[in-house]
């Protein structure tokens, strides 16, 4: 096998229903000596036996499935051969839920061959599957006008066709000098240039395979690692803390900082770990490594490892992003789904649908859903900081699915960066993260020795609603319970943390006020307490920036008197005729949310 | 990056994935090259540990070999091992070799029933207690909603129309006809209460890319698969009525390895040799259907 490459390289093969995906590829096989043998002839037999006129699509589907299934219906890999590599073809025949099976083999190819009818000309689905290869970030693409035998092998129909399809690739960004004139069924320029087409100079379908090129993972990028999981497997004495995932781009090296986006959190590379075989200090993209640090943080699956010398990525609650949509049930507004980028998984919701285009004439709408089939610019608002890169940056890392019902419905990419209401916050929060002395007590030891988890507790409500006693009588209780417990009245700030910012006794900038609560309370969570905090008609958007400071989810809400007057979701609410029970009633919550509890 | 160390590293990728997803994971070991490979795989993925339990189905008909083999390595590899049985088809000589059933038949009741079952917990399941070196009953009766296997696509026709995540619905069921699309490395990991999700990190490897392998591994693999001075060797392992060896003279994975490569068998179906599937063109389809692998 010497001059071979040592890759394989996947074709997709995409195209209107009836232009010729199968004639092609059983062309391919057939005129490289690729099938079974005998196959090609008993096919053909079969054919004059039951007096079908032959198609190569019965000699695919008979490859694919022995038995007579009738229409083939998923992406199916073929294998086959030349002299210079090894090819997987991934072929979505025709059907109703192609798209979804082309996206599954196209996602993965190298390389797509786009067919069109010379004689029926440039289709719907011809411009729909171009459009879905470009967002699924197929780079090489070429494209085969077939049928040239029914057009007399003509040339002129040739080019128009040509410059009709650039244009629209064009449009899309998708670059490529590739079309070949070819008739599948004839033999024309798929393996053996054309007797009937001496007007092309160009390669065959074939050579041109030949000439592309593999796409190999990007080492020259910047390092990202979405973290798939922490191992400490304990057996036989391993005590290694090994981060596991796959290097998507760049490269990591022994004693390389680290920072975990989106938490900022920082460490240093200690080893990278091997099972038989290589022992490296150094490993690359498009392996799936793992690693020691030698400072013990808090990392966990869905944070991207990166560099701190280079480039980080944007991090955020709210982005722009480009759809495809793949479910009959179409996608709406306020209904919660998950984004799934690298390892992170987040609920979010649609926040705008600002346009949606038809893939197959690239005219767009105004529409408050997005359809199946459709592609639609939108903003999405997430629960929870994510960590991305835009698209022209990192592909790996600027593309995402989304899930509906236990589906992946859909897939986006991420165009370019958009403004979030926390982003001032969390730049403070990243460099404060960065410069964080971490304590040799873990959060866990300290949880262990006080039987309880550091947490906010936010006491909200009307004027009058009893905040502020509710508040001193839940400090005492939980204080008499052994519990390092802490009400910091709102005072107690005002005056001192916020001298600067305070004017006859109001505060200027709430939002500065709120950043600063947060960090306070987040020191004294870090040293393992729980805060107990009052505020006057607490919004949601106030609860989201404390959350984004302190990076914890063990914040909790009550909600005291008979209105609800913002647009928060308490944890629970205690109307004023239940005020006496209040603090039975939030000790009830801490316990059902695992903040105390007891091991004696 | 060469061909091997894609496939390996885009496997290793997908079984940390399974792991990371799904609480009940269980990984099908049926001693063969494939799942060996799987295997070795694992360990490679979670450096030297394999954290899930090992599902052998034994049909009571296994080629003796193959089940010191298993209980070999179970010991080496430290491995969480779990085998499932249909005791009862067994007692009953409900079965091929017995003449009380067809080949297909046979293979339903001894794989497909005894995998359903010992997958969803109903049937005892014995698993292997290392300190008391036996098997013994498991008292766990959890069903397993990952089931990782060792599925080829270039195996068989039904087979490429596999994905790397691929749901069974609360009948076990495989619905080939509406799968979920699966792209840029994101996979089904979300599943209803009641349906489970295989997982087949070996779908892009072919026979060759698993020998090639098992040779720069240098993975250890049941020497029925070489020819031990009688011309024939086993290509592919089953039952020991149902599976007849080839002729080869390949006596080592090297040998194996270069007669791959020389084309001679790539015109022969790889299962030529089992029974089962001849006897009604798509047989496999269907007990696939069914959850046998
Ligand atoms: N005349 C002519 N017919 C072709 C050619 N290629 C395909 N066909 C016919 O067009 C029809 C659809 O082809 P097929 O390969 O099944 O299309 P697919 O749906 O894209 O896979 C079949 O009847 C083929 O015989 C060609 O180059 N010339």
């Amino acid at each position: 096998m010497t001059g071979r490459e040592n890759r394989d390289m996947k074709i997709a093969i995409v195209g209107h229903v009836d232009h010729g995906k199968s004639t092609i590829i059983g062309r391919m096989l057939a005129d490289t000596d690729s099938l079974p043998e005998g196959k090609l002839k008993r096919v053909r037999e079969n054919c004059r036996r039951t007096s079908r006129p032959f198609e190569y699509a019965f000699l695919l589907d008979a490859l694919k499935d022995e038995q007579s299934q009738g229409i083939t219906i998923d992406s199916a890999r073929i294998f086959f051969s030349t002299d210079k590599r090894q090819y997987t073809i991934l072929d979505a025949p025709g059907h109703i839920e192609f798209l979804k099976n082309m996206v599954t083999g196209a996602s993965n190819a190298d390389a797509a061959l786009l067919v069109i009818d010379a004689d029926e000309g440039i289709k719907e689905n011809s411009k729909r599957h171009g459009y879905l290869l470009s967002m699924l970030g197929i780079k090489q693409i070429a494209v085969i006008i077939n049928k040239m035998d029914l057009v007399d092998y003509s040339r002129d129909v040739f080019n128009s066709i040509e410059t009709d399809y650039r244009e629209f690739l064009s449009d899309i960004n998708i670059e490529t000098d590739i079309f070949i004139p070819v008739s599948g069924l004839k033999g024309d320029n798929i393996v053996a240039p054309s007797p009937n087409m001496k007007w092309f100079d160009g390669m065959t379908v074939i050579d041109v395979l030949d000439s592309l090129d593999a796409s190999l993972p990007e080492t020259d990028k910047a390092l990202r690692i979405p973290v798939q999981d922490v191992y400490k497997f304990t057996r036989d004495g391993d005590n290694r803390r090994i981060i596991a995932g796959k290097i998507e781009t760049g490269i990591i090296n022994v004693s390389d900082t680290l920072m975990f986006m989106p938490s900022g959190k920082k460490s240093t590379v200690k080893t990278i770990e091997y099972f038989n075989g290589d022992k490296g200090k150094i490993d690359r993209a498009g392996n799936s490594t793992g690693f020691t640090l030698t400072e013990q943080i808090y990392v966990k699956r869905g944070d991207i490892a990166c560099r701190i010398d280079q480039d980080m990525p944007e991090i955020s609650r709210r982005i722009k992003a480009n759809i495809f949509w793949l479910d009959r049930e179409p996608l709406e507004m306020e209904r919660e789904y998950i984004i799934k980028l690298g390892t992170q998984k987040i609920p979010f919701t649609v926040e705008s649908i600002e346009k949606v285009i038809d893939a197959s004439d690239l005219s767009f709408t105004s529409k408050d859903r997005v359809e199946r089939h459709d592609v639609a610019e939108c903003i999405l608002t997430l629960k929870k900081e994510l960590a991305y890169d835009i698209i022209d940056n990192n592909q790996m890392t600027g593309r995402f699915v989304i899930v509906n019902n236990y589906e992946i419905s859909g897939g986006g990419i991420i165009p370019e960066v958009i403004s979030d209401r926390q982003s001032w916050v969390r730049d403070k929060v990243i460099t404060r993260n960065e410069k964080w002395i971490i304590s040799d007590i873990t959060k866990k030891s300290r949880a262990g020795r006080y039987n309880q988890k550091a947490s906010i507790v936010f006491i909200s409500g009307e004027k009058g609603s009893g905040r502020k006693l509710t508040a001193r009588n839940l400090e005492k209780m939980l204080f008499s319970q052994g519990k390092l417990v802490y009400y910091m009245g709102m005072g107690n700030v005002l005056y001192g943390v916020d001298a600067d910012i305070k004017e006859q006794g109001i505060v200027k900038d709430k939002k500065e006020h709120l950043r600063r609560l947060g960090e306070i309370a987040y020191l004294m969570m870090d040293a393992g307490m729980i805060i107990i905090i009052t505020a006057l008609d607490l919004t949601s958007d106030e609860i989201e920036l404390v959350q984004t400071v302190t990076e914890s989810d063990n914040i909790f809400t009550v909600w005291m008197g008979d209105d609800i007057t913002t647009d928060i979701e308490p944890d629970i609410r205690i109307p004023s005729a239940d005020s006496k029970d209040s603090v039975e009633k939030i000790e009830g919550l801490l316990i059902e949310k695992g903040v105390i509890f007891d091991y004696n | 990056m060469n061909h091997l160390k894609k496939l390996e590293n885009d496997s290793v990728y997908i079984l940390r994935e399974a792991y990371s997803n799904f609480k009940s994971l269980c990984m099908l070991w049926s001693i063969g090259k494939d799942s060996t490979v799987l295997l070795w795989l694992a360990r490679k993925a979670f450096f030297g540990h394999v954290p899930f339990p090992l599902i052998h189905i034994d049909t009571g008909f296994k080629i003796p070999e193959m089940i010191e083999y298993r209980d070999r390595l179970t010991r080496e590899w430290h491995l969480d091992m779990i085998y499932g049985q249909n005791k009862k088809a067994l007692q009953n000589k409900e079965t091929f070799p017995d003449g009380n059933a067809t080949h297909l038949e046979c293979c339903k009741k001894l794989k497909t029933e005894a995998l359903r079952n010992t997958l969803s917990g109903d049937w005892p399941r014995y698993r292997f207690n290392h300190a008391a070196d036996k098997y013994e009953i498991d008292s766990n009766k959890e069903p397993f909603t990952g089931v990782i296997a060792g599925v080829r696509s270039d195996e068989e026709g039904s087979r490429s129309k596999e994905r790397y995540f691929s749901p069974r619905d609360v009948n076990n069921d495989w619905n080939i006809e509406n799968q979920p699309p699966e792209f840029w490395n994101q996979f089904k990991t979300e599943f209803a209460p009641g349906t489970h999700v295989r997982i087949h990190p070996l779908l892009d490897w072919t026979e060759t890319n698993i020998w090639e392998y098992i040779q720069s591994e240098n993975i250890p693999v049941v020497s029925l698969y070489f020819d031990r001075g009688s011309g024939r060797r086993y290509r592919s392992l089953g039952c020991a009525p149902c599976t007849m060896p080839i002729d080869s003279t390949a006596s080592n994975v090297e040998e194996v390895v270069a007669e791959l490569k020389t084309g001679k068998l790539s015109r022969i179906a790889e299962r030529a040799g089992r029974e089962q599937d001849k006897e009604d063109g798509g047989g496999l389809e269907e007990l696939r259907k069914d959850g046998y692998m």
